[in-house]
């Protein structure tokens, strides 16, 4: 299939449009939501609460014998609350610490849940199919009732971070203040956490309780890196989720044997990757090569300014210095040759014999800047 | 008890404790998701050894998935060092990443063979006797019961050797740096531990359940004792009633084996959560509400020494405006009172209170401390 | 134009972190107007305090008044500037959104900042000189442009109260100067400032007045009054042999343990001065 017919099909074919509608959601909403989570070093609560939804899952299927995603999300929205609340509880009364507590919820919920689903997959009737795709995901089953209830709850959860947009921010970077101010923290806490709930809960049926937690961290991560301001860093978390749900969802439903959740955490992770080495000013390669630039510079001034402690001892301003003396002078730090031939074409440099060195008055100037520059710094 | 029932929980009690050893030392340096990640990323490794070797038990299987392991604690740590994402981020980056790679590995190319995801998660406890290990035709009983027994001796080998570095690394990185015992060394080889440890379980267990067999039974026995050596024993054993409850309840329910164990550890803890006999939750309510009555006592007896000899003494000291100065409910205030008078912290004349002797040195050594 | 109410009346305030009491029975009367450091050693309460006042931390017992009133009713006419420490300077941010933060409290739910609130934050930030970074991310700023961010966040505030937590912890000399000219601007503007402090030696060149802590009041007053090496001694126990560890961890933490030796003699200077004064 070439991208022509691709796109083609995204726009015609019912089931790929389900699909990239449905992943965008997800995409959006735990891209903007999972923001604060990193921000607000919950990274890892994320993991939690999606491994905690499964038993809410299978127990909601258990006592109402329905699949409509509303019921199947309520339950798991209910087990992510209950997981979030217990990983307080054990913090504030125990001194069992932050990750023994949410590793104990992540997987004992989770091996409840297990329970759960063998559970009901031996029971005789057959109506309980399909409850494991909410494991690893699988876009392809996404009805369009299933995106029509995660667009629902979707705009909700992200209408309510707009409306509080000043809250969250006040609550996310100086919570204490906040309070100071009179608003009620304890309170904003609890909505935003809900909210990242439903963040994680909408995405399960399309990646799966394993891997969501990855939806909610790496978009904000690769967000963090390419800008300074919240409004961005949400946006662009969000379009990075979009994107990644997109791609992993629409490559996962036209292959054969893909599971949806492992491509689209691919898909994110390549992102991530692009954003941790290429991004401007954080990123490692910009880093890497600044750091180049930096440490040759260091090398020009050195020898500048060793030239010039050689010149001012010396009655003759003119007289040149050999190559030999500046590399015994700057022990080391090494390529003087180098640096001189870079002086060389700056002007700030003459050779005025063989192997012998000497400022220009340029290079005087700009020798007198540096040490009064460092006189000043010291 | 027909013979494989008993085989499955002999080796589910030994896989419980194997796990749980390495783990006390995860909960106390505070690393216990290191366990999640690992658990999750050493699928790649044996997904590309089986891949290799074509033989889901074969030693170097055991060995280049222990490895993915600890290359992933590596990961995460040069993730972290490049500061450019905290710690738990850098985890959450690092193994879903790596476990996803293996999971589409297994779909697409070995779905047909020993490996599915199901198996992954759940691991095959229940198939566990079916794999006989054979020496020269004489059937010595379950191969898993071996494999898991021999990461069982190497996990108390470790610890016996090493434990007062273990120690030490654990509870003052910084003295062990200095004393010359390599923490990082320590770090490492924890670490390969637990991976070797998750590895060998994974095939029983599956990678999440791992989690709450490394997490659970440590942290239950942290929340009763103090003590090092006590709660490498308590571990132990809180992984065995976890494997064996766990079995019965899968039974009981037909249901995975491995999700009741996990379940059951996580019963467990939750009944030392509550009822912990110095820490549980219950011991501490009762705790809080004695000393909130010993606490008000104190608070009064050092309200009086403060305004002993100062002008307005007579109207803080009378008894009716009590609750006035200590802002506290009336009827709290007089059993408060009562109380601090039986226990002769004050006296009180004629509608005055005042301190006794004893009193005021309770209420000058509680300003002490 | 305050002048003789009381901005703050604590009365028999006690605060317990679990079982464990951190401030025992304070009283506290500060006069509108002052410029009032809190000291005393380490874990003496003084944080405690003033997040117990500001309704922070949950107190035990006791009431708190500002300028008569309990503090939610005058929420408005109080500033904070927690400790600097306390927040992630890798917030994706700006310097002028922090400051826009303090209007945050005049201008309720939902509404957003708008005009008039950058317009303040613009002036608060031309107070502290930190103008030209106002639209700087705020990783990018040193410890000392850190503070007076936080500082510009509590003008904008435009409280009658201001309650500090170590506002020189960690700043250089310039911010330090800058610091004590605001501090002293808002005292004659008629505010009442109080301010978590370490550094004893400075004590009586930059207020007027103090509140000897150690888990109890020692003593509160005027600085030539209440800041006598008797009082200090009761503040800082037996332990006045280590007062310049207590009063300055940041030079205690320094790499050079040489620093804490002749720093403790000099510590001790200041507790001797007001005596003379007084004689």
């Amino acid at each position: 299939m070439n991208l022509l017919e691709l796109l083609s099909n995204l726009f015609l074919d019912y089931t790929l449009r389900t699909v990239a509608l449905g992943s965008a959601t997800l995409g959006i909403v735990s891209g903007a939501l999972g923001t604060y989570a990193v921000l607000r070093k919950q990274s890892l609560l994320g993991d939690a609460i999606s491994h905690a939804a499964l038993p809410g899952i299978a127990l909601a299927f258990l006592l109402t014998g329905s699949k409509a995603p509303l019921v199947l999300m309520l339950g798991a929205v209910a087990a992510g609350w209950v997981g979030t609340l217990l990983v307080m509880s054990i913090l504030n009364t125990s001194r069992v610490k932050d990750d023994s507590a949410l590793g104990l919820v992540l997987s004992v919920f989770f091996g409840f849940g297990l329970v759960l689903l063998t559970f009901i997959q031996r029971r005789p009737d057959a109506t309980q199919a399909g409850l494991d795709k909410f494991l690893f995901g699988q876009a392809a089953a996404l009805l369009e009732r299933d995106v029509v209830t995660m667009a629902g709850l979707g705009t909700l959860a992200l209408l309510t971070m707009l409306l509080f947009w000043k809250e969250f921010k006040l609550l996310s970077f100086d919570p204490e203040f906040g309070a100071s101010l009179g608003y009620p923290i304890r309170l904003l806490d609890v909505l935003l956490t809900t909210l990242l709930v439903i963040a994680i809960v909408l995405g399960l049926q399309t990646v799966g309780v394993v891997l969501m937690s990855a939806m909610v961290v790496a978009p904000a991560a690769a967000a963090r890196q390419w800008t300074d301001r919240l409004g961005l860093m949400v946006g662009l978390s969000a379009f990075f989720g979009a994107l990644a749900g997109v791609s992993g969802a629409v490559i996962s439903s036209t292959t054969t044997r893909l599971p949806t959740g492992p491509t689209i955490v691919l898909c994110i992770s390549a992102i991530v990757l692009i954003s941790l080495s290429g991004a401007p000013n954080r990123g490692l390669i910009w880093r890497w090569v600044r750091q180049r630039r930096n440490r040759r510079w260091l090398r020009v001034e050195a020898v500048l300014r060793d030239l010039y402690l050689l010149a001012s001892q010396h009655a003759d301003r003119d007289h040149g210095h050999s190559v030999a003396a500046l590399r015994t002078m700057s022990y080391g730090r090494g390529g003087v040759a180098h640096t001189l031939g870079k002086l060389l074409r700056q002007g700030w440099v003459q050779q005025v014999g063989p192997d012998e060195w000497a400022l220009t008055p340029a290079g005087m100037n700009e020798a007198e800047r540096l040490v009064a520059k460092q006189e000043e710094a010291s | 008890m027909s013979l494989p029932q008993i085989e499955i929980q002999l080796i589910a009690a030994v896989v419980a404790v194997a796990c749980a050893l390495p783990g006390v030392f995860l909960v106390l340096r505070r690393m216990a998701l290191m366990s999640d990640a690992i658990s999750h990323a050493i699928l790649l490794g044996i997904v590309l050894a089986f891949f290799i070797t074509r033989d889901i038990s074969s030693p170097f299987l055991v060995v280049a998935a222990t490895m993915t392991g600890v290359v992933t604690v590596g990961l995460v740590e040069l993730l972290n060092r490049t500061r450019l994402v905290r710690e738990d981020a850098a985890i959450g980056l690092v193994f879903p990443a790596l476990f996803s790679i293996g999971v589409i590995l297994i779909s697409r190319f070995a779905a047909n063979v020993h490996l599915d995801t199901d198996a992954v998660l759940l691991g095959e406890l229940a198939f566990a006797p079916f794999t006989r290990f054979v020496v020269l035709g004489y059937d010595l009983g379950p191969r898993a019961l071996y494999m898991m027994g021999g990461i069982l001796l190497l996990n108390i080998l470790f610890i016996l050797l090493f434990y007062k570095e273990l120690k030490l690394a654990t509870f003052d990185t910084g003295l062990a740096a200095a004393l010359g015992f390599w923490p990082g060394l320590i770090h490492y080889g924890l670490m390969t531990l637990v991976s070797v440890t998750a590895v060998g379980a994974f095939d029983a267990v599956g990678s999440i359940l791992v989690v709450a067999l490394m997490i659970g039974p440590p942290a239950t026995a942290y929340m009763l004792t103090d003590r090092l050596p006590r709660m490498i024993g308590l571990s132990g054993l809180v992984g065995v009633a976890s494997a064996i409850s766990g079995y019965w309840l899968a039974r009981a329910l037909d249901a995975s084996i491995a999700g009741s164990m996990a379940t059951m550890a996580g019963v467990l803890f939750g009944l030392a959560f509550l009822l912990a006999p110095e820490r549980g939750l219950m011991a501490l309510a009762r705790r809080r509400a004695r000393q909130r009555w010993e606490f008000a006592q104190t608070m009064l007896a050092i309200h009086l020494f403060n305004h002993e000899g100062l002008p307005a003494t007579d109207k803080e000291f009378r008894i009716e405006h009590m609750h006035e100065h200590m802002r506290w409910e009336p009827a709290f205030t007089t059993q408060v009172v009562r109380q601090a008078e039986r226990r002769g912290i004050v006296l009180s004349r004629d509608g005055y209170l005042s301190l006794t002797e004893s009193g005021r040195q309770s209420a000058q050594q509680a300003i002490l401390n | 134009m305050n002048n003789g109410k009381k901005a703050i009346e604590v009365t028999d305030l006690t605060v317990a972190y679990r079982d464990k009491p951190v401030l025992w029975d304070v009283d506290l009367d500060v006069p509108a107007g002052v410029l009032m450091a809190i000291v005393g050693p380490n874990g003496a309460g003084k944080t405690t305090l003033i997040k117990a006042i500001l309704g922070l931390i949950r107190a035990a017992a006791g009431q708190v008044l500002i300028y008569g009133q309990p503090y939610l009713e005058q929420r408005r006419v109080v500033g904070y500037v927690p400790q600097r420490e306390s927040v992630d300077w890798d917030f994706p941010t700006s310097v002028l959104d922090v400051v826009m933060m303090g209007r945050y409290g005049s201008l309720g739910w939902i509404r957003r900042p708008g005009r008039q609130e950058q317009t303040l934050a613009l002036e608060a930030l031309d107070k502290v000189g930190m103008r030209p970074f106002a639209e700087r991310q705020i990783s990018q700023l040193s410890g000392g442009q850190q503070q007076r961010v936080f500082l510009a966040r509590a003008l904008v505030q435009e409280a009658q109260v201001y309650f500090m937590d170590e506002p020189f912890q960690g700043v250089d000399a310039t911010t330090e100067r800058a610091i004590v000219r605001l501090l002293q601007d808002l005292r004659a503007a008629g505010k009442t400032v109080v301010v978590v402090h370490h550094d004893l030696q400075t004590v009586p060149e930059y207020f007027d007045w103090v509140t000897l802590l150690n888990v109890r009041r020692i003593a509160s007053g005027p600085v030539d009054e209440v800041f006598t090496e008797q009082n200090l001694r009761l503040a800082y126990g037996g332990r006045v042999a280590f007062l310049s560890r207590d009063s300055r961890p940041d030079i205690g933490r320094s790499a050079d343990p040489a620093a804490v030796g002749p720093m403790a003699r000099h510590d001790l200077e200041p507790s001797a001065a007001p005596q003379e004064s007084s004689e």
